[in-house]
This record gives structure tokens, sequence and C-alpha cells, in this order.
């Protein structure tokens, strides 16, 4: 257990020096007495080694990318690039301002410009913003995008957006917040989407569809071309979450199997880190007929070089974020995409599909597999079988594969699936580390059968055991209590 | 072959660069390999495909319609070895001028504060930046205690009782703070005050419009909200109203008036956005009574990186804490009594609540929060007065060096500021930016795109500008002789 930053405060500490003040005028001849705050916020005092030791020892109770693999389906956990993080440090791109003049920001404006094109040419998109902070707010931006092209159309009475049973909690959430009522759509016994009743549900109010492809199972809706045209006959738009393209680069474009837009999630394929927890980036591509509603402003090209287009300002949805989004997760996003080329993005997509089949295959025999066909980069596996015959969950599968040095796949969603496992491995792990992930929840399901104590009292490696969440809710303790 | 028929294709070959080295080094790269950072050989893959039981790739991918599968290759520029993306990087950089090479007084939002070094150490380490929401807490307790210790200081920064985790930046966070006012009390309408900043006006309205909110905007008066106005607009429908302090221009608003005026009505919430360094010497939101607390943290040790990315905090009393947005780091303990840290209240969120969640949010801008609470971490207490005082002090020395130039004059000078401020010039703003950016210094924002006055330019200034920079600034307008 580590103390927090606030117990290792030594008053008179200090991890920073700074000038002499020059000049030294008295604060309150500058600002009023009773502006200014009485008591100093209690920040804590430590030296920079202090502060060292605090975070280092932190940083390693993570499982990280770098300790071993990160199978989080639906969040493409590959390898980052470290010639990236250190290309993407360079003082010229760190020290930039927004609202410097266009001429002194024509490296980035370049760079930004040609990631706009060559995510058009990835998607097979038109026009692409790069302004969205994340995939969830890629959503947003697009299904506000479907709002101001129904209401330019006069088509005020479309107040319905489609969502399958199995998509990602975002994309019911980021339509409400534009406004819109959700209809579920059920996923039929193949899981793809019931042609039936996506047919008994379409109709005038239908304002678009929004589908995840390869959806959340791994599988890749081959429908697609039925179901673009149902949504296209009602003139409802097709909106892609482009969560799962690493599947799809370079073998098929969205914009030819029907989808009018969609949004990509530069930290899942193209290799910029997680971080954590973000920061992301989201951008928006889509068709022709829906860039004037583009946020402002893009990036455009003219004779003098980059700048900052707000041309389409008029009909545009206007703005989601700040300045331009989220600049330096853009940068290294660029960086792999002209690093690999049209042919290294096609072999990633080809040696992700081959990883989660090859994956599949090791442990189709142990955990059931709901849709047991031939999936794209992911699969969802369960552990119906365990919790039945041993009452062993998927809980406590997942802690155990932490005892083994693995992180644990995305568990219990998609939501069709009970007791879900949802696996992706990426192309960069390799076989060995694949079969080593294999081995171990080959173990576990031995261990179900022989020793289900053991899987309930999972992990008993980790840096803390099995933590308490009800008592996290029930007492709820969300800063340090701070003594004077 | 392939390559040949890429270079035909001479894409970024605009760029100033050595085109035909560029090329030379295509053809040589097709023929080896791609840096694809993908590790299995050829004859793992043959291994891998025969244990999956087909004969090739394309077996695995039959259910893909064989006329959406794409027969030619992406129309993208050829692969790079990573020596050739270094030196187009390089090349590309180059083109940049970056703040240390000209002196910055450029700020809206975004400031060019000192970073220490060791942030970008500890913000560098893989097991922090490679890591994502700490989803399985017993792998994830760094990242997770510092989320506790980042919601920690951003508690004591305002004096409110709870904050999350993070928004995107500080545009949504405020948009997200007016949705929670709805949440909380049902009213269908928000005033904003037209002295914050015009681009989380933007922001705004893009987040308030679906819900069919309705948003009344107040006046400003010297440089501030309009107390007078902002009571003729108050009624029994105000759900919340938004103050920023300072303000777009710099302003310190009138908190403590403000918000008798908005809680005259005891159901409308008070939003505050507020900028973090400030609150190192100013009175802290809780002192005022705000309710919904939130800004944009990019200055707590965040590079500007051309706005990105940037981070919103938010932060409000402890019994909204189910309303509240995004995620939330709770204390805990595990099965053995020790203390351990976990997401929490997470039946707000969009995983769990789908369409009636709280937010929309998944990923949030972590990372930029671990730079926050390193950054605050090194300044300590004292650190951070001492970069809020300096911040102050030489926002006030220039102000008053400008304001003794024949032909400027300080827009409100009757009007207390932070680190921001306002000129009237005797020519066009965007004149004077382009005269001292010749002189090799971004002189400020003009606020002309913004829907001020052509003559009006926004001077930011932090601790890191030395006197000696000041007083060129004043010299070089000086010697505009724009009278
Ligand atoms: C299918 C899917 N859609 C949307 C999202 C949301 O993306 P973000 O976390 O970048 O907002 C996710 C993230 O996990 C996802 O898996």
């Amino acid at each position: 257990m580590s103390k927090t930053i606030f117990e290792l405060s030594v008053p008179g500490r200090k991890g920073i020096t700074l000038p002499p003040r020059d000049p030294d005028i008295p604060l309150n001849e500058i600002i009023p007495q009773e502006l200014l705050r009485e008591k100093p916020a209690r920040i804590p005092e430590l030296s920079e080694i202090d502060v060292m030791r605090h975070f280092i020892p932190l940083s390693q109770k993570n499982h990280c990318i770098e300790k071993g693999l990160y199978p989080l389906g639906s969040c493409t956990m590959k390898y980052n690039p470290k010639l990236h993080e250190s290309l993407v440090r360079y003082p010229s791109f760190q020290n930039l301002h927004p609202l410097q003049p266009e001429s002194t920001l024509q490296g980035t404006l370049q760079i930004l410009y040609e990631l706009q094109n060559d995510l058009a040419e990835i998607s097979g998109l038109d026009k692409v913003s790069l302004q969205p902070a994340a995939g969830a707010q890629g959503e947003f931006t697009g299904i506000r995008i479907i709002f101001a092209y129904h209401r330019a159309k006069g088509n005020t009475h479309k107040n319905k957006i489609i969502i399958p049973d199995s998509a990602h909690g975002t994309n019911p959430a980021s339509c409400a917040l534009v406004g819109y009522e959700v209809v579920e759509l059920k996923s039929d016994s193949r899981g793809r989407c019931d042609l039936a009743h996506l047919k008994s549900i379409v109709n005038e109010n239908t304002a678009g569809f929004m589908l995840t492809n390869p959806n959340t199972l791994g599988l890749f809706e081959d429908q697609i071309e039925e179901i673009a045209s149902i949504i296209h006959s009602v003139d409802g738009l097709m909106y892609l979450d482009g969560a799962n393209l690493n599947a799809l680069m370079g073998l098929v474009k969205p914009g030819e199997i029907g989808f009018d837009l969609m949004h990509f999630n530069l930290h899942k394929t193209f290799a910029t880190p997680h971080g954590g927890g973000g920061p992301g980036s989201g951008p928006v591509g889509v068709i022709a007929k829906l860039a004037p509603f583009l946020p402002v402003p893009l990036i455009g090209k003219n004779e003098d070089g980059y700048f900052f287009d707000y041309s389409h300002k008029q009909s545009s949805i206007g703005k989601v974020h700040t300045f331009y989004g989220n600049v330096a997760v853009m940068l290294r996003a660029y960086f792999y995409i002209i690093t690999l080329g049209a042919e290294g993005l096609r072999q990633v997509a080809e040696n992700a599909i081959i990883n989660a089949n090859y994956l599949m295959a090791l442990i189709k025999d142990y955990y059931h597999i709901q849709y047991p066909d031939h999936c794209m980069h992911e699969f969802v596996a369960d552990s119906t079988w365990q919790k039945k015959e041993y009452g062993v969950s998927t809980l406590d599968i997942a802690k155990r594969l932490l005892d083994k040095g693995f992180h644990a796949p995305t568990v219990y969603f998609p939501l069709i699936v009970p007791e879900a496992m949802m696996i992706e491995p990426t192309e960069t792990e390799s076989k060995d580390s694949l079969d080593a992930f294999a081995s171990a929840m080959i173990e576990i399901a031995q261990e179900c059968k022989e020793n289900p104590e053991l899987l309930h009292s999972a992990p008993l490696t980790t840096p803390v055991r099995r933590v308490d969440d009800v008592r996290a809710v029930k007492m709820l303790d969300t800063s340090f209590p701070l003594e004077d | 072959m392939l390559s040949c028929k890429w270079a035909a294709k001479n894409f970024r070959i605009d760029i100033n660069y050595n085109t035909k080295k560029v090329r030379y080094n295509i053809l040589l790269i097709a023929n080896g390999e791609i840096m694809s950072y993908i590790p299995n050989t050829d004859a793992e893959r043959n291994q891998m495909l025969e244990k999956i039981g087909v004969h090739s790739f394309e077996e695995l991918i039959q259910v893909i319609p064989r006329k959406f599968r794409l027969q030619e290759l992406l129309n993208l520029s050829p692969p790079l070895s990573e020596l050739e993306l270094t030196q187009l990087v390089n090349a590309l950089a180059s083109k940049n001028i970056d703040t240390q090479k000209f002196i910055s007084f450029l700020g809206a939002g975004v400031y060019d504060h000192f970073i220490p070094a060791a942030v970008d150490t500890i913000v560098s380490r893989p097991e922090f930046y490679t890591a994502y929401t700490p989803y399985q807490a017993e792998v994830s307790q760094g990242t997770l205690q510092y989320i506790y210790e980042y919601q920690t200081l951003i508690c004591e920064l305002t004096g409110m009782g709870i904050s999350n985790a993070s928004m995107y930046d500080g545009a949504t966070a405020v948009a997200e703070a007016i949705l929670m006012a709805v949440r909380k009390n049902h009213l269908k309408k928000a005033i904003i005050s037209s002295a914050i900043h015009p681009e989380f006006i933007k922001v705004i309205q893009s987040y308030t419009e679906g819900i069919g909110l309705e948003l009344v905007f107040c006046d400003i008066k010297y440089g501030r909200t309009d107390i007078a106005n902002l009571a003729d607009k108050m009624d029994e429908n105000v759900s919340s109203v938004v103050i920023q302090t300072p303000n777009f221009l710099g302003n310190i608003e009138a908190m403590n008036e403000l918000e008798k005026v908005v809680h005259s009505n005891p159901k409308t919430l008070f939003i505050a956005s507020v900028d973090p360094v400030s609150l190192g010497i100013l009175k802290p939101p809780s002192s005022y009574h705000a309710d919904i607390v939130t800004g944009e943290g990019q200055a707590l040790g965040n590079n500007m990186y051309m706005g990105g990315p940037l981070f919103g905090f938010f932060a409000t009393h402890k019994d909204m804490a189910r309303l509240m947005p995004g995620r939330i780091v709770g204390a805990t303990v595990d099965v053995e009594g020790n203390r351990a840290y976990t997401l929490t209240l997470q039946a707000r969120e969009q995983h769990i609540r789908r369409e009636k969640a709280t937010s929309n949010i998944c990923s949030n801008e972590s990372l930029c929060t671990l730079a926050a609470t390193v950054y605050l971490s090194l300044l300590g207490k004292d650190g951070l007065i001492e970069v809020a005082t300096q911040s102050a002090q030489k926002a006030h020395f220039l102000a008053n060096e400008i304001a003794s130039i024949p032909g400027f004059s300080l827009c409100y000078p009757e009007t207390p500021f932070f680190k921001e401020f306002a000129i009237h010039c005797p020519v066009s703003a965007q004149k004077v930016i382009q005269d001292m950016l010749n002189k090799h210094i971004f002189a400020g924002v003009d606020l002309k795109s913004y829907g001020y006055d052509e003559n009006t330019l926004l001077i930011a200034v932090t601790e890191k500008r030395t006197r000696a920079e000041l007083e060129n600034y004043a010299t070089a307008l000086r010697e505009m002789n724009y009278e």
C-alpha cells in the first residue's frame, strides 16, 4: 500500500525553483484584497526525489502493454511505437499556441491536413474533421451532423436512431445527448442484425442507424448492403462506430459499403497510447453531402499554404471542443500511417484477424463461444460452462488472469452474451504471446474444475487483492481528507 | 513493382524537402520490410493458419461480400523506415515557429507556463501511458491512485466536495455542468455570461441544443458580467448561471455579488469556470458558494501542442455526486482490508445506463491529469502561489507600460485582472500582431474574430516572461510610432 502524496508532504520542501520576483509588486496593490485567498491551498510539499519515489513505484502497480498481453476487447490495445513518442516531443510541436499566426504553424497544419486526407482515403469517405477528443465525442459529433442534415432538409419528424442491442454504451448515450430517441434492434441467431426486426422498426421517423462493423462480437455484418438500403430508403443515414476499424484497414472501405459517416479512434486503430484512459482522439469522416455540417475549422490548403478553414461556418454544427482537438494524438497517428503506408496498414488488419482467430482456435474447446464463426479482429467467449458446472464466474476468471500476468479481456460486454469475455489480441502480439495467454486460459479452465475456491479468491499476487467495489459506493471516499 | 506505382503517385512530395532522396529511399524500403510493429514471421503465420484450419487468410474473410473487398492498395504514400520518418518529421517540424523561438504573449485559455522536467519523466512511463481506463482495479492501482490524488487536489483548489476524473476540456466541462444542473432542478433555461470564452459558448450550444435548453446571454459592462443585467434576466425558470473568472478578457468577476443574484432563485445553480493557476492566490469558488466548478486544466503542467490535448476539471457538492458526468475514483479496501482504489458510482455511466447515463464520456484525459498531479506536487503550496503571483505581477507591469504608450490604453482600466488583459490599439490588432511578429514576438490574441472591436488585443503574461522581455515588448510597441 502506498501512502498518498499528501501524507508524504513535509512543510517547507520544494520540487521547483523560480527566478526571484522581478518586478515585485505587492499583490494587494494590483488585486483587491477581498479577492485574494486567505488561506493557501494545501498542496503537498515535496522535493523532486520525493515526487519521483512516489510516482515511479505507483506506476509499477499498473499492468501495461509493455508488461504483457492486454486483450481488452473493443479497445485495440496495440503496441505504441517509441519513435512516435520521441518525435511528438519535439519543442516545435509542443510549444505551439493554437492562436499563433497560421504562417508560424505550417508544419503541424500540414500534418493535420494530410491526416484528414489519409483518414478519408482509408475510410472511403470524402471529408474528415479531427476535432472530437475521443470516440464518444466523435459519435456525438456524427449524430449532431445527422440532426443538422435532417433539419436542413426539413425532416423535422425524424426523431429516432436505431442501435443494435450489441452496441457499446456510448452509442445510445451519444444519441440521447443530441436529443434522439433510441430504438434497440435485436441481434439474430448468427450474432448479426436481425433484418426482419429491422424492417419492422424502420419508418419515416428513422433519422439514422448506428452500427459497429465488425460488431462488438467481432463479426462482420454481412448483410450490410441490405441494411443500408433499408435505412437509405427512408432517408436515414448510416453511421459507423469505427472502434473496430483495425479489422478493416486496407481490406474494406466503410464509405463503399453503405456508410455515410463514421468516427475513428486514433487511440485504438492508429497506435496512439491510451494514456490510462485518454487523451484519445475521435475524428469524424463524412460523405460529400454531409461535409457542410462538419465542425469548424477544418484544415485547408491554398497557394499560400495551410490554414484554418472556416468557410462552411454558416452550415456547420459549430464546435465540440476548444480550438482544434487533441493535436498531439493526431501527430502520433500521422506518424503511424505514413510509416506503415498502404501495405503496412493492410498487414495490420490481416494480422489482427489471424491473431484473433488463432487465439479462438486455441481456447474454443475450453470455453463456450456463442457465435463460433470465424471472427474478425476479436471474438467473444464466455464462462457459462464454468458458471453452470463449477459456479465460477467471468469475474473470477478475469481476476485469475491477472495472477498469471495478463490483463483481463473486456468482461460482461456485449450485453447479449451472458458471462461475456471479449478478447482482442491485436496484431502486435506474437504467436508465443498468444500461446502463453491460451495456456493460461486453459489452466484456468482446469482450475475451475479442481479448485473453484482458488478462483473466487483470485487475484492472489497483484499489488492489492480483490477490491471491494460495493464499499466504494456505500462509503463514498473520493478525496483524501486533508489536515491543517 | 508496387513501389514504382506508388512513387509515381507523388504524395507528400510537395513538402519543401529533398524530393529525390525521398523517392530513392522509398524504392529501397518498399523492396525491404515495413515497420508495421508486427512480430510474427511468415512461418509463424502459416502455423497459425493451419491451427485455425484454413489454407489462406482469404478464407477467414469469406463473410465479407467479395465486391466489397478492396482489390487495390489504399492510395497512401509509400511506407517509411524509422530513419526516413525522422528525417521527414524533422523537415516538417522546422516549418513551425514555436514559443521558444518567438516570445509569446498568447493566452485565451491555453497558457505557456513553465513545466518542470520531472513531469515528462513520469508521464513518459509506459506503465502510465500505455495502460487504459483502470477497469481491472487490482492491476491499475497506479492509475487509480493518481486520479484519487488529482481529485483531492481539485477539491482543495476549488474548495468543493467532490471532483471527477476529468472531462475533455474546459468547454465540455462547463457544457456538461449545465446539463447536470438540468438533471438537478429540471429547469430549462441557462444564463451564460457573454464574458466567458467564445469557444466555450460554441461548445455549450452544441451540447445543449438536443435537450431544448434555452440559452440567455448576460451583457458585459466594464469587461465583466453586468450584475444589473443578470438580475433583470433572472427568473424562476433559470436552471443555472455560468460565469468564468478570470473571464475571457482576463478580468476577475465579482463572484460574491453575482452569487447573491444567482441564488435569489434557490433552485438555480451557480456554475463557475476558473483558471486553476489563479486559485493559487484568488479566493476558492467554495467561498462564493459556487455549486459546480469547472475549468480548463492545461495550464497545470501540460504542453500547449497547438491546443490539445486539453483537460477539463469538474467539481461539485458531494450530495450531487450521483448526478455528475464522467469517471470517479473512490478509495475502498481489498479483501484483506488493505487500502485500495477503484472506479466508483459507475451506475451513472454509459456502459451501464446507456441512453439514461449522465454523460456519454468514456475515455477522458487521464494522462493530462497525471501531468497536473505531478506538476502540483512539485510546485507545492508555495510554488503555486509563486507561479500565480509572478504571473499577476508581470502582467500588471506590462499593462502599465503599455498604458503609458501614446495611442494605447487598457480597455478596462478600473477592473481587476489576473494574468491577462485587453488593450485598445491605435491601429488594428492584426497590424500590431504582424508588426510584432517581425520582431519575433507573438503579441497577443486578436479579438476581432471573437466578435470584439478590431483594435482590441488580448495579452497574457505568465511567470516565464522575464522583465527584459516585458520591457522589450513595450519598447517595440512604442517604436512602432502608430500615433
Ligand atoms: C465499440 C466502441 N464504441 C465507442 C467507444 C468509445 O470510445 P472512447 O472511449 O474513445 O470515447 C468504445 C470504447 O471503448 C468502443 O469500444
